[in-house]
Parts: C-alpha cells; structure tokens; sequence
C-alpha cells in the first residue's frame, strides 16, 4: 500500500484539482522526441500551462498498444539515441525545477532488462511518481507492484471497455494513483468519436474503487475532453499533443505551440466549462 | 520431461505468460476455455482429423533419403515430408485446428501474421475453405521477398496488409495483427502461426502441430524398427521443431536439435538465432528468449530466409533448452544455401529455405556419426517459394 493515507502525489494532486470543482488533466508525451532536452522544456512549460499530471512515454522498439502517431514517436526518438537510463534523467531535471506528478509509460520488457526492483528505485529516486505498463496485466504484475510499493510510487492500472467485473474487481484491488480508463477497444491515436458508454464504464469502475477515474485513448479536442469529463476526474491526451511536437520539431515555437494547446484543452476542463458542456 | 505443461498461468518453467494490453486479456480467457472444451470434444478431434486427412493430405510420409544418406557416407536420414502437405508446409496443420477452433467461438473473422507468406497462404486456405473473411499482415520487406506467396494469398480471398514500421519484417507484422486484434476483439479470431504469443497459444499451436511428431514416431519404428537417435527441424518461432519434438519429449535416448538462423554468421549482429545469442525478455505477449540491446530495445535480426526472421522464439524452446531436454545450434545462409542445392541434386527435392537450415545440420552431424545412426529431419516445408531467392543468391537473372 502506498505509504501514508492520504495517498500519492499523483491522487493528492487529482483530489485538489477536484476539490476545486475542476477536471483534472493528464497529458502525454513521448520521452526524447525530438530529444529529451526538449522533453524536459516541454513537461515544465505544459505543467505551467495547466497540465496536472505528466505522462512521459519511454520508447520501446515494438509498442503493441499504440497507434502510428506514437509508434512514429517511440521510432523517432529511439532512432535519436534515447535509452530508459537517458529518460530518468529527464525525469530528474524536470523534478528540480517543478513538482508535476510524473508518471512513465513504458513497455515491460524495457523494465525487466533494467531490473524491476532496480527501476522502482531508480525512478522514484529520480523524483517519479508512477508507472503505467500496458502490457503487464495484474496476472504478472506481483514483482513490479511490489517494487512500486516499496519506492513508494504508483503502478497505475489501465480497464478497457470489454473489462468483465471479475477482473475490475482484481484490477481495482490493485490499483494505486488513479485508474485509466481506455475509451476504446484499441490502439491509441485521435479519433472523431468515442462510442464506448462511458458513463458506465466509469461508473462500474468507481463501484470497486475509491481513487481517481481517468479517461484517456482517443481525445484530443477540447470540447471531446469536456464531454469526456462529465463521466471522469480526468482526461489523458496523448497521440493529439505528440503529433504537434513532430510539426513542430525543430521550430522555435515548438515549446508555445503545445503550451497553447494544453490551455486550451485546461480551460475546457475548469468547472464552468464541464457544467456548460453537461447543460448542453 | 513434464509433459502436462504449461501450468494454469501459461508457463513452462520459467517461461511463458501473458504480457498483453488488457483489451486482450477477456479473449484470452475465453480461447482457453473454448480450446479446453474442444479438447475434450471427440466430435472437434474427429473433425479435426477429418481434414487432415481428406483436406491436408495426412499422414504425411516418412521418406528414407538414401541418395543423400549415399551421398553424405554417415549417418542414415530420414526425411518427414511436411512439404507434401496442401499448400506445401507444415503451417496448415495449426491453421486447420485453429479455423475449426475459431469456427466453434462463431467467430466470423480470421487475422494473421506472415514472415515467409507459409502461414498466411495457410490461413488463406482454411479461411477460404470456411467461407471467412480473412486479412493477412505481412512486413513490406517479406512481401518484396516472398511475391509469389502474397499473389497466393490474394488468390485465396485474404486482403494483405502491408506493414511498413519498424524492420518492415515478421515482428512487425505480429504487432500490427495484435494491434488490428485489439481494435476488433468481438468479432475477429487471432490466428498465430507459431508456438510464440501469449497462453495459450504456445500451447494450442504445439498440440496442433504435434501430429507431426506422433507420426514420425510411429512410421520410423516401422520402418527402421527403432527410434531416432537424433530428431533435427529448423527454429524460427518453433512450431515444426515442436510438433515433432513433443512426442519424443519422454524418449531420453533420442537427442532433440533445433537449428536457428546464422544469418551471416553469429559472430555478425545479422543472424536470427535467438537461443543461441538472445536473454530473456518479453515479446509479443510470453517471457522467452529474444534478441535485444542492453535497453531491452528489439534487436534487428537476418536471415535469408523470412520464416526465420524473427528475434522472438516459442516459450517452451526456452525452457527445453534451460532444461537441457533440446538443444539449439545455428545454420549461416550459406550452409543452409548448400543443404538446398544437395538435397536438390541427390533426392530430387527442392526444399523451404527455413527446412534447409535443419538439412545442414543434420548433414554435418551425419558425416560424423557411424552408419547404423538414424537421424531424423522435419522437412518442413517445399522451396518453390525461394527459388528466386536463390536464384539471386546464385546471380541467375529469372527476368523474362
């Protein structure tokens, strides 16, 4: 279990972004895309801009669970020399000068070659707050859970839509931070539309847990991200804001650009946007 | 050897498992259950024998290669004709147990993974056969190498999918099939062509596949009147090697060889022997050797053949090695190229390229060993489809 009652830093901050009567929002990027030096710009200028949490995607070579738009990134950005040692460097350059909760997103294999227990340690030190592994199902998630909880950092679950309540139940039991919450049966990556009925998936997901619910795969408008958090604590956007660093890689209004963006999809999640979006 | 593996969790020893997105995990569980039942379903094994025998054409033989035997001056070989099977490799034997399987789940749409196009012909066929719509993932680098297997395949009905990420190779095509699964988990049945993947396909595909070995097992006592001394097939994910290893899994006198690709040599990074050079790690879904970087990044890998081009291999090859039960040796291109060109000119068979490499194996193990040896070769597949490579190899323009 996490160390104190109150929870991680990465639910601390979620709590506090509701309390204020706001959604809270996640945003991800792919580490060392174009490098990391520009990774760590980027992860203090979005928090600056309204990001609550920071997803930092730790490339691995054969991403089965994302779509081109990150495949393309992780690719870009192996291809630049970018090693996991490289981005829990980062993650301690972006820890000195800002207390965003960061969380990596990686593949497993890259974890068990570094040594799970090692890595746990490694990455907490640094100043990370959690792990999301999607290709660890709780069924092989013993080791790493428990090197998470030893270092005090969150291995984040993910439910998808086809969830049964059997595995919810051993999913939530779990579970630390906050519980993602893919929209989709898929890979992820922008699309027009979610169809999936979020309202009862979150709503059969808050039945087995206490923590935060975020919601992520799929958005990257503003208006999707504030119909989105009618059903959810918080919004993850991804493969929208990676794509925009790869237009405007190498451009000096690279760092604004994406800034702007996270504003944007900010203030569609403040607590007057989502009720005028629910009252629609 | 325990031969009730893998356990409940989908291991062999220490290997195996299911590492996949949890949008995969529900369809897991539902193929163990389903596979479970048809197990156990005397009408799912007598249908499935049914087309072996009618459809595919089993038993398969089991040949004497006395002018290579002659030829070589060793050991005697025995040749397991896969090659005669429909469509020309051992791969139909998995995809018409799993066709029968996906057909029993009511499942409408069949996807796959290629490397060398054995298995997606072999998909093709079944899921023509069973009036199911079928796409076919392939790398873009083994649809320039493999033509006429992609024409075939089209032929058949399938829609191939070309996939340009990554080394445009086998790997890649499994991670896009994966990928496509993912997207259409209701409707759509993963067919997976090797002993690899995520339980339990390590372990549908070996049962399907072991009727090559149930059937060695009994025509080489009949002819021979004695078990093989040595059971050779060559190793990409593993599934000839494994259907015929298991059935003489028990037999300790019968030494298993499964013979990887040397690419250019294993003392290059072009080679595609993964027992031989990888660590453990994860890959497509089970914990197994794989070829990788110190990061744990997939490593680019080489053969001249595409079957096996692929860093990853089967879990329970790993754990036969770490047990000691098989052994694993590698075949370069080039000695593999020269097995081709032998068995050609001294049996009249032209063989897959993957199969090739176990003939160079066995070749040099034969010329060590004393006559009354028997060794026994999966030839796996036939070599219509590679004769362009080789032709390339031998700098003999077929251009019109």
């Amino acid at each position: 279990m996490n160390k104190d009652a109150r929870g991680s830093r990465v639910e601390m901050m979620l709590r506090n972004v509701l309390a204020r009567g706001d959604k809270g929002l996640i945003v991800y990027i792919t580490a060392g895309d174009p490098d990391l030096d520009v990774t760590v710009e980027l992860a203090i200028a979005m928090a600056d801009a309204g990001a609550d949490v920071l997803e930092l995607g730790v490339p691995f070579s054969d991403p089965v669970a994302d779509g081109p738009t990150i495949q393309a990134a992780s690719q870009r950005s192996l291809a630049g020399g970018t090693t996991v040692r490289g981005v829990i460097r980062a993650v301690e350059q972006i820890r000195r000068r800002s207390d965003i909760p960061l969380v990596l997103m990686t593949y497993f294999n890259p974890v068990y070659q570094y040594g799970q227990e090692q890595f746990a340690a490694d990455v907490a030190r640094a100043g990370g707050d959690g792990l999301i592994v999607p290709d660890l199902p709780p069924e092989e998630a013993d080791v790493l859970l428990q090197a998470a909880d030893d270092h005090s950092i969150d291995l984040i679950p993910l439910v998808t839509p086809n969830t049964p309540p059997r595995r919810l139940q051993m999913i939530a039991a779990r579970a630390r931070g906050f519980i993602y919450c893919v929209s989709v049966t898929g890979v992820t990556g922008e699309r027009q539309r979610i169809i999936t009925d979020l309202a009862a998936m979150t709503g059969g997901v808050r039945a087995h847990s206490p923590l935060p619910v975020a919601v992520g795969f799929g958005i990257s408008r503003p208006d999707q991200a504030a119909g989105v958090a009618l059903h959810c604590d918080a919004v993850v956007v991804g493969s929208a804001l990676v794509s925009l660093v790869a237009q405007k890689a190498g451009q000096p209004d690279l760092v604004p650009a994406v800034c702007a963006k996270v504003s944007e999809l900010k203030r569609a999640l403040t607590a007057e946007e989502v009720k005028g979006f629910a009252a629609l | 050897m325990n031969l009730s593996l893998p356990d409940e969790r989908g291991y062999f020893g220490r290997f195996g498992g299911k590492f996949v997105p949890e949008t995969l995990m529900p369809a897991l569980e539902e193929l163990v259950d389903a596979y479970e039942q048809a197990r156990r379903d005397e009408d799912f094994q007598n249908e499935f024998r049914y087309y072996l025998a009618h459809y595919v054409g089993r038993p398969s033989p089991l040949y004497f290669a006395r002018g290579l035997t002659e030829f070589l001056g060793g050991a005697r070989i025995y040749l397991k004709r896969e090659d005669l099977n429909h469509t020309g490799a051992h791969k139909i034997n998995n995809t018409m147990g799993q066709v029968l399987l996906a057909r029993r789940m009511g499942k409408r749409r069949i996807i796959a993974e290629t490397g060398a196009g054995q298995h997606g012909v072999a998909t093709a066929t079944v899921a023509a056969m069973f009036g199911l719509e079928c796409a076919i993932y392939m790398g873009e680098e083994d649809i320039r190498r493999q033509s006429l297997n992609v024409f075939r395949m089209k032929l058949l009905g399938a829609e191939v999918v070309p996939v340009a990420s990554g080394s445009k190779t086998l790997k890649d095509a499994m991670n896009e099939a994966m990928r496509d699964w993912v997207t259409n988990i209701a409707t759509t049945y993963y067919l997976v062509g090797s002993v690899a993947g995520p339980h339990p396909y390590p372990m549908i595909v070996r049962d399907f596949q072991r009727v090559i070995g149930e059937e060695a097992r009994r025509q080489i006592q009949e002819q021979a009147g004695r078990l093989p001394d040595y059971v050779i097939a060559c190793v990409g994910g593993g599934s000839n090697a494994m259907g015929i290893f298991h059935p003489f899994l028990e037999d300790a006198e019968v030494s298993l060889v499964g013979v990887e690709a040397a690419g250019h040599g294993l003392e290059t990074n072009q080679h595609a022997a993964t027992l031989s050079r990888g660590r453990p790690g994860v890959l497509h879904g089970s914990l197994s050797y794989l070829l990788q970087d110190d990061d744990g990044q997939v490593a680019p890998v080489h053969s001249i053949s595409a079957g096996l081009d692929y860093p990853g291999v089967g879990p329970e090859h790993s754990h036969l090695k770490e047990t000691g039960r098989a052994r694993y040796v590698a075949a370069t291109d080039r000695e593999a190229l020269d097995a081709f060109k032998v068995l050609c000119r001294t049996e009249g068979i032209i063989p897959a390229l993957e199969s090739a490499h176990a003939l160079a194996a066995a070749m040099h193990l034969a010329t060590e060993l004393p006559k009354e040896k028997i060794i026994l070769v999966n030839l796996s597949g036939r070599g219509d489809k590679d004769v362009h490579t080789v032709a390339r190899e031998m700098g003999v323009s077929l251009d019109e």
